[in-house]
Formats: structure tokens, C-alpha cells, sequence
């Protein structure tokens, strides 16, 4: 009843392009938004930011950028874990070897030399595709593991093998608490999202989704595959890079190589097939499924009373999860966000049938 | 316009319609695949406004002669001349490039994507804003959008598909399939098309509807189409020139007319008696 678009009618093509062309919408986007920005951080406890909001944050982000590669360019990575790991060491060593680098700065730095080694490992994709192409991604994975592990250089030749990075500020303020943490994590999360969801919209998108689609039609209409793929590639890993810095400067503060192994990695891909691929909101739904179910259902038998060891819950989660994900993917093999947006469609109509 | 000016439109052809200089001229075109021959030795040219058709038996070498046009296939032998210029090994983007666009024959739409967006990606190669314009949708990148926008509802208008302009193209049934193919190569403003068997599997109807748009796009935009058809009433009535391939060979060129009369095109279609 709520939900309608009746006449909200367009009369140009400005407002017919608009990312929320209805006007409930917008207001709901809003509400989202307020909350997030200042009703949280009123009332968040710190085990909520610390465990929970930032984790979930960050992954949206680096699922995103994935989603860019897989969901809308067709080109299905096992790296992702290798693109955040650049970003991270790149950024880290940024800060360490030039004095006073700002942490943004450094942040754009490390996911500009994710960009670099991402398209370096996309240029397989010019010739292969598929399974094939997610093989030959593994390599940046398996290579970037070996060298922020054996290579003194990258960790500042520090003898654990762990570096850590303390004492952040962006502009003169400390991000040194949880809400100050969770508030810049959350304003580069938007950022990055509204610049995503600009390309996707743009020409750009329309070249990547169209090379996904059908790839000789695409080079028959004029586009070039080697520069869609790569872009594709380029802007993924950048945003890839970006959540690779957040994660290890903002949510771990001290890390080593196996923060960014082959199993986030698969995390995050199962997140943007969970969530959706070619979807932007999918990102964020898959992070919140695969981040936050685990903790709510971990909560459950407290809540209800029922007497169970911590070990028998842990394995009860684990049974429970996989059934919804598998539940989920044969309700919906498109993905949270295609549920989402069928929903939307029988709201409008609802109460009525059709 | 309706069927009387469809008809009246089609028995104006060939003598009707206004012809230029040669735009297109293949000379002596191998192509093999391995073994296959696919061509051999096929030499025709294509002038400027003119409907040109290429039929022939299944396995002729039809497609492959539209894949050499349009560069998805490289042929070992023979010289392409593209408006007075030899043609080295070109891609298909590069061809794009030049103003030649394309359907195919079995479809080849962008399935994840709305008819507008699909017809929009064929205004790619005329957008200019840079990917950081397009990350921040401001300025430029939405003015240009908002242009390229106004284009392509032109294009909807003319194949009136205007219902369905934000459906999913996997949701259309077939006929309109094509027809958003057919928009999605107009968007280009393409000044050689080349349309391969944009009418098989329709009914009389679609048909009608699509020799219509075809016409209409040949006399509206003076754009010069070359046609790949297996219905020979529509190919005798809306053609200006006719090549006919079979087993990869030429084996007759002219107007509709003179085709119909070779006695190696009857052969090929109807066989022999030995």
C-alpha cells in the first residue's frame, strides 16, 4: 500500500535516470542513511562496531568491488584476497617509508597499486574465460601469499612477519575509537558505493554487462574487449585494494599474510553469489548474510533459554548456515538482491493480486 | 505507413531507389577454416543507399561472407576496399568504428539487460566522457547520458517498442527480440548495415513489419544494408542486387530479376536432373 510509484510521473530523462526513481524509495534510502550516520554511533556498543559494523562494512566493500569483475564483467576471480593483501602492504609501506603520508592518501595509493598487479593478473583474461580464468587468478593468490611471506621488504623486514599500524587520523581526528573508526569506514563505504553504482549505470557498465552477455556482439558494436575487461579488472581490484587497507589498518590493526588467504577469498565470491551478481545492493546483502547470520544465530539459544554447550551451537551454526545457503540459492539462484527486487514488485501491487 | 506503401515502396525497387559509388567491394575473398573451404575466390561490391542481398543454399557461406565484412573473421586471400581504402586485418570494434553494424542470426542480445540499455550500448562507441566522469555521473557524463538518451528514444519511437522500453530483453518473445537487435545496430547510426536473416522464424506479420523498418531505415537515413534472407519474396521485392554463394562459391550476381533467371542459381536451389 505504501510502496507505489502512481503517479510519480517523469518528464525528463534526468529524473527517469535517477538511482531511486521512487520517491518511497528515496525516503527509505534516507532513513537507511540516518540511521547509519547517527543513530548507530548514539547507541552502538563498541562490540557492535568492533565485531560487527566494521567487519560487515568492509566486506560489503570488497564485494562489491568483486562484483563489479564477476557480476557485471562476466570475469569470474579467486584473487580477491591477493588485490587486498596489495593494498594493504602497499599502503602500509606507504605510511612506514614517507614521513607524514595522510592515511587517505595512502588508502588511494594502496588501492591504486591493487589496480596495477589487478590488471596485471586480468590480462589472462583476454584469452581465457570461466573456470579457466578463476584458475589463472589463483596465481595472484597463491603469489602474493608467498611474497608479503617471504619477501623482508614488504613487511619492513619486520621478524614476525606481522605489522601493524596504530595511531591513525584523517585530517587532525584521531580514528582511534570504535565510532570514530565505524564513521570513517562507513563514509568511504558510501563513497565508494555511489561511485560504483555511477559506473554501473554509465557506459562503462553498459560495456562491461555487455561483454558478460554476449562478447562478439559487444566487439561488433564497437567495444573494445581487452579495454572492458581490463577496466572491469582495474576498477575491481581498486576498490578490492581500498577494502584491503580498511580491513587491515582500521579492523585488524596488526596482520600477517593469512588475513588475506585463498579462504576470503572464496568468502567473498560466495557473498557476491549469494548476494547477487550484477547487483550493487547484492554486495552489501551477501556481506550481511554471510558476516551477520552466523553471529545472530549464534545468539539464539541464549535468548530462548536452552541449555546448550558453546561447541554444540558453534556446529549447530554450521549445519544451519549451509542449509540456508543452499535453501537460498535454489529459491532465488540470482541472489538476495533478485529476491529483494521481486518483492519489490508484488509490494507494489499489494494488497491486490495482480 | 501501411501495407499499400509497403507495396508500392517494394515495386518501386530496384529502379527507385537512389544508388552512389561503390562503398564496399570484396575482391577475390578465400576464406578457410583449416581444412573447410569456406569461401573461395568470391569477389562483389556494394554501393552507396542500395539494399544488397546475399542468399543461397544452407552452408553457403553467408554468415562467413557478413563475419569478413564486418572483421570477426580474417579471410587468407583477397582485398577488402572500404570507401576507397584497402583494408588491412581489422577487428570487429574497428569496423564498429567505421560505421558498419550488424545482426545476427541466431540473437545476439545482452540478455541481463533492459531493451534501453541494450540500444544504449549501441551508442558506446559515440560517448565520450571518461571513466572518473562517469564514477561521479555529473556534468559531462550526465549531459551526455541525458543526449544519448534523447537518440535512442528516437530509435524506439521508430521500431515502436516503446512498451517495453525497460523490460529485460530475455522476457520479450522473439519477434521483438529482433527487432531490438536491429535498434541496438541503428543506434550506431551505421552508414552499412548488415542484417543476417533478420526475418526467419517469423510470422507474415513480423515479416511485413520488419521489411517496413528495413525500407524505412534504407529511404529515412540513406543507410546502405546488406541482407542475408532465405524468404525469396522478400528478397526478389525489396532487393536492389542480389549475390548468390553456394558451397562457399559465387554463382550469380545481379538484380533480383537476372538472379532468378541464372540457371546456376535454379540448379543450386532445385537441383539437377542428371
Amino acid at each position: 500500500m505504501l510502496y507505489r510509484e502512481n503517479g510519480q510521473f517523469k518528464t525528463s530523462y534526468a529524473a527517469d535516470q535517477q538511482i531511486f526513481p521512487i520517491f518511497q524509495e528515496r525516503w527509505a534510502m534516507a532513513l537507511l542513511l540516518l540511521v547509519a550516520f547517527v543513530v548507530l554511533p548514539l547507541v552502538g556498543s563498541e562490540y557492535w562496531f568492533r565485531a560487527i559494523l566494521i567487519p560487515f562494512l568492509i566486506l560489503s566493500l570488497a564485494a562489491l568491488g568483486l562484483n563489479i569483475l564477476v557480476g557485471y564483467c562476466g570475469q569470474i576471480s579467486l584473487g580477491t584476497g591477493a588485490f587486498m593483501a596489495v593494498g594493504a602492504y602497499a599502503a602500509y609501506n606507504f605510511m612506514v617509508r614517507i614521513d607524514g603520508m595522510p592515511l587517505i592518501v595512502a588508502m588511494l595509493l594502496g588501492g591504486l597499486s591493487a589496480t596495477v598487479i589487478g590488471v596485471l593478473f586480468g590480462i589472462p583474461s583476454l584469452r581465457i574465460k570461466g573456470l579457466y580464468l578463476a584458475v589463472a587468478t589463483l596465481a595472484a593468490q597463491f603469489f602474493t601469499d608467498w611474497a608479503f611471506l617471504r619477501i623482508g621488504w614488504f613487511t619492513n623486514n619486520s621478524s614476525s612477519g606481522s605489522v601493524s599500524m596504530a595511531r591513525l587520523d584523517v585530517f587532525g581526528v584521531p580514528i582511534e575509537s570504535p565510532v570514530t573508526k565505524y564513521l570513517f569506514v562507513l563514509t568511504v563505504v558510501c563513497v565508494f558505493a555511489l561511485m560504483a553504482k555511477n559506473l554501473v549505470r554509465s557506459a562503462i557498465g553498459r560495456q562491461w554487462m555487455a561483454i558478460r552477455d554476449m562478447d562478439v556482439a559487444a566487439a561488433v558494436i564497437g567495444i573494445r574487449p581487452m579495454y572492458a575487461k581490463l577496466s572491469a579488472f582495474a576498477v575491481s581490484s581498486f576498490i578490492v585494494g581500498v577494502a584491503g587497507v580498511l580491513w587491515a589498518f582500521i579492523h585488524l590493526g596488526a596482520w600477517e599474510p593469512a588475513a588475506f588467504s585463498i579462504d576470503r577469498s572464496f568468502q567473498l565470491l560466495f557473498m557476491v553469489i549469494i548476494g547477487g551478481l550484477g547487483s550493487i545492493a547484492g554486495a552489501f546483502l551477501g556481506a550481511g548474510f554471510i558476516v551477520l547470520l552466523p553471529l545472530a544465530l549464534d545468539q539464539i539459544p541464549h535468548l530462548l533459554g536452552i541449555p546448550l554447550s558453546t561447541a554444540t551451537i558453534t556446529h549447530l551454526v554450521h549445519m544451519i548456515f549451509g542449509a540456508l545457503i543452499v535453501f537460498f540459492l535454489i529459491v532465488e539462484p540470482h541472489g538476495l538482491a533478485k529476491l529483494w527486487s521481486v518483492g519489490k514488485q508484488k509490494l507494489r501491487l499489494w494488497p491486490f493480486p495482480h | 505507413m501501411d501495407m499499400t506503401d509497403m507495396n508500392s515502396a517494394a515495386a518501386a525497387t530496384p529502379s527507385g531507389r537512389r544508388q552512389g559509388e561503390v562503398i564496399l567491394d570484396l575482391q577475390n575473398i578465400s576464406l578457410r577454416f583449416g581444412g573447410v573451404k569456406a569461401l573461395t575466390d568470391i569477389s562483389f561490391n556494394v554501393r552507396e543507399h542500395e539494399i544488397r542481398s546475399i542468399i543461397g543454399p544452407n552452408g553457403a557461406g553467408k554468415s562467413s561472407m557478413l563475419n569478413v565484412i564486418n572483421g570477426v573473421y580474417h579471410p587468407q586471400e583477397g582485398r577488402i576496399l572500404y570507401r576507397g581504402h584497402e583494408r588491412q586485418r581489422l577487428e570487429p570494434y574497428m569496423a564498429a568504428r567505421q560505421g558498419i553494424a550488424r545482426t545476427f542470426q541466431n540473437i545476439a542480445l545482452f540478455k541481463g539487460m533492459s531493451v534501453l540499455d541494450n540500444i544504449m550500448t549501441g551508442r558506446n562507441l559515440k560517448m565520450k566522457s571518461n571513466l572518473f566522469q562517469q564514477a561521479l555521473f555529473w556534468g559531462a557524463a550526465q549531459k551526455e547520458e541525458i543526449a544519448h538518451r534523447e537518440k535512442v528514444e528516437e530509435v524506439i519511437d521508430f521500431l515502436e517498442i516503446q512498451n517495453v522500453r525497460k523490460t529485460p530483453v530475455g522476457q520479450l518473445p522473439y519477434g521483438l527480440q529482433k527487432r531490438v537487435e536491429l535498434g541496438r545496430a541503428l543506434a550506431a547510426e551505421p552508414s552499412l548495415l548488415l542484417l543476417d536473416e533478420p526475418m526467419a522464424g517469423m510470422n507474415v506479420e513480423e515479416k511485413q513489419d520488419m521489411c517496413r523498418f528495413i525500407l524505412d531505415v534504407n529511404d529515412q537515413f540513406g543507410t546502405t544494408i546488406v541482407l542475408i534472407e532465405h524468404d525469396m519474396g522478400v528478397v526478389m521485392d525489396i532487393s536492389d542486387r542480389v549475390v548468390v554463394l553456394d558451397y562457399g562459391k559465387k554463382i550469380g550476381d545481379g538484380a533480383p530479376d537476372e538472379v532468378r533467371n541464372n540457371e546456376d542459381v535454379i540448379s543450386a536451389y532445385l537441383g539437377t536432373s542428371h
